[in-house]
């Protein structure tokens, strides 16, 4: 199954009640698989007359209490930054999917992540945060929407699926029924006021800043559980590691492969694959560097997360980069090869 | 060449408008005891003849004296509370000086990013169908940045009531120019008066959308003077009615005064209405449902 229909089928296993998109190569399946299969039972779908568009509908259907979703490509999420900064500030639950693509501008349709910055530092305005979960695999399409879902609604934050063109076209096998979608109630919905409460009303504005300052902390405080307790990642071969790939994504498969080419060659290399970019499992890593020579982040943009690794490790052991662009992707050969230039670097300084 | 009325031309040209409607429906001398938890009680020897709806809440208003907004926000807690769907009934506010909408408003609101009411309503509608949703924006919101939001709602025939307050200005802002602004007028971004070389002709949004076949019920009132504020009221009453049949968008355009913005004492304000405002935003029906569409339609719920 195609990754942006495995996430798409997930979708409706999960309880989606709504889905609203609008067309962006490469995650146009989603709204098409949605498109054919949510009406079967009786969700809602509807195609926007743009992302702006996609996005509020999103904040309407959730503001009334329901599991909606959107999905675009880099370009359509830098048009949803505006609502998902509202539905951050107003507290709204909603799962919005990110197939990257390299940019900026129109950029090119391949694989690319260049959207690290964005989705892990806030591409709206104003202080907010947002978990945001990084498949590797088509089965994680499909087990991210479960969980981005389950955690929108624990935190009541917007979550983000930031995947890439690679593994939204890339085909694999895929389990479904793993995942219980599970049911959250909602008594702050807008879905009319019963004479037994007081009046619902959803908002991010509170123009007294003592009050704003208030709500700020509030959000803040929620953000750092989330940070505490939901970072994610996945470990290969650190157990006796000398050095350290850092890779996520499809990026993280190919430096998967490229471990076990560097080890065939006597290289102890590990990867750490965050699955949570945030939070960043900036903890695992710190622990790490006491172990490790030195990480190298790989990544396909110009170095983004190697930002937050070398927060992670502050200072304790080096930390390189590689990273291809324009939507190119390094084979684990090209990798190792880095590899081995930078350790031998590494012993002659 | 401004179209601003001289204080002299607007008191020697003032037609009585008031005059007919008050006599009309002259007040009863009646006491009246005051509304306690939002429950008027009369005592036996006293007729009541109005009291403040219950749905709008009783808390002091945000708005200039003069100012549409109050007005139409007590109009539309009317209609919520004669037709007794307080509990059905799902708003949202724009940003603009209605912004704070919900605070005056005793159910259940969303408050929208700028422009993106019709897609926001657009999401609450469509999960919950048997609910009276309506957006509640003004002319930037609405006209200018949420133009594609407000036509594509209207041509899918959502079926929300769209309430669109037409003051010509950017009135939280403090006075610039709005798609709306008439050719001419002064506003603190057209210093000189609105230029059709620079900026066009004002968007009559009514008659914009009113061939779209999604469009369901267009109409333009007003609310300053008494007939008008009983039309818009009807008006309103209708829209929120018509949400029943699920036939499409009912879109109600209220040429809003602005006092402050324009520069004008509230009277004043009311004859720019009468004698500027209406040679570009005339008032009435634009498009009516057809008499077939009618005919399901009950009274009440």
């Amino acid at each position: 199954m195609k990754g942006n229909e495995a996430l798409a089928k997930a979708a409706i296993e999960a309880g989606c009640d709504a889905y609203f998109g609008y067309p962006i190569t490469p995650q146009s399946e989603v709204l098409e698989y949605l498109a054919r299969e949510m009406p079967k039972h009786d969700r809602i779908v509807l195609q926007a007359e743009s992302e702006v568009a996609s996005i509020n509908m999103v904040y309407g259907a959730a503001g009334a209490g329901f599991r909606a979703m959107t999905s675009s490509s880099s370009p359509g999420i830098s048009l949803m930054q505006e609502g998902i900064s509202y539905l951050a500030g107003a507290e709204l639950p909603c799962l919005i999917v990110n197939v990257n693509r390299a940019g900026p501008g129109l950029g090119t349709i391949q694989p690319g992540q260049g959207d690290y910055f964005q989705a892990t530092k806030g591409g709206g305005h104003g202080d907010y945060r947002m978990i945001v979960l990084a498949p590797s695999s088509v089965q994680e399409m499909a087990d991210f929407v479960f969980l981005g879902f389950d955690l929108a609604d624990k935190y009541r934050n917007p979550v983000m699926i930031l995947s890439d063109g690679a593994i939204g076209q890339m085909m694999e096998k895929v389990t479904f029924g793993k995942f219980k979608s599970t049911r959250y109630e909602k008594p702050w919905a807008t879905v009319g006021k019963s004479a037994t409460r007081e009046r619902n009303y959803i908002t991010s504005l509170h123009i007294q800043p003592e009050k704003m300052e208030k709500h700020n902390l509030k959000l803040e405080a929620k953000f750092r559980v989330m940070k505490e307790t939901e970072a994610r990642f996945e470990e290969i071969s650190t157990g006796d590691a000398e050095y350290l790939f850092v890779a996520y994504g499809l990026s993280s498969r190919i430096c998967h492969k490229a471990v076990d080419l560097a080890r065939e060659k006597g290289i102890r290399i590990g990867l750490l694959r965050p699955i949570t970019l945030w939070p960043f499992p900036a903890e695992r890593l710190l622990q790490l560097a006491g172990q490790v020579k030195f990480m190298m982040s790989v990544e396909l943009n110009a170095g983004q997360m190697v930002e937050d690794v070398k927060l992670a490790v502050n200072g304790k052991t080096p930390v390189y980069f590689y990273g291809r662009l324009g939507g190119m992707i390094p084979t684990p050969e090209e990798i190792v090869h880095q590899l081995e230039t930078v350790i031998h670097e590494h012993h002659e300084n | 060449m401004s179209i601003m009325k001289t204080e002299e031309e607007v008191i020697t040209k003032e037609p009585n408008l008031l005059q007919g409607a008050l006599e009309d429906h002259a007040l009863p001398e009646t006491k009246l005891t005051l509304p306690e938890n939002n429950v008027c009680e009369t005592e036996d020897e006293y007729e009541l003849v109005y009291h403040r709806p219950v749905p709008l809440l009783d808390v002091n208003m945000h708005y200039c004296p003069g100012c549409a907004h109050s007005l139409v926000h007590k109009l539309l807690m009317e209609v919520v509370e004669e037709m007794n769907i307080q509990d059905k009934t799902v708003g949202v506010a724009p940003v603009g000086c209605a912004v704070f909408a919900y605070d005056y408003m005793n159910i259940d609101m969303t408050e929208a990013a700028h422009g993106r009411a019709a897609a926001v309503a657009t999401g609450i509608k469509r999960l919950m169908p048997d609910k009276y949703v309506f957006t509640y924006q003004g002319d930037g919101d609405l006209a200018a940045i949420g133009i594609a939001e407000t036509l594509h709602a209207v041509n899918r025939g959502e079926n929300i009531l769209i309430v669109f307050i037409n003051n010509a200005v950017y009135g939280m802002t403090s006075g610039q120019m709005a798609p709306t602004t008439l050719m001419g007028m002064k506003t603190t971004t057209t210093p000189f008066g609105r230029t059709n070389e620079a900026y066009g002709s004002p968007i009559r949004m009514s008659e914009l959308i009113s061939p779209l076949p999604g469009a369901f019920y267009v109409t333009r009132q007003a609310v300053h003077n008494a007939p008008s504020v009983r039309r818009t009221k009807k008006a309103l009453q209708n829209a929120f009615k018509y949400q029943q049949l699920h036939k499409g968008t009912c879109f109600v355009e209220i040429i809003g005064n602005c006092p402050s913005n324009w520069k004008m004492t509230p009277v004043e304000s009311e004859k720019f209405i009468d004698y500027e405002m209406v040679k570009t935003f005339p008032l009435g029906d634009v498009k009516l449902p057809k008499a077939d569409d009618l005919k399901n339609l009950t009274e009440g719920q």
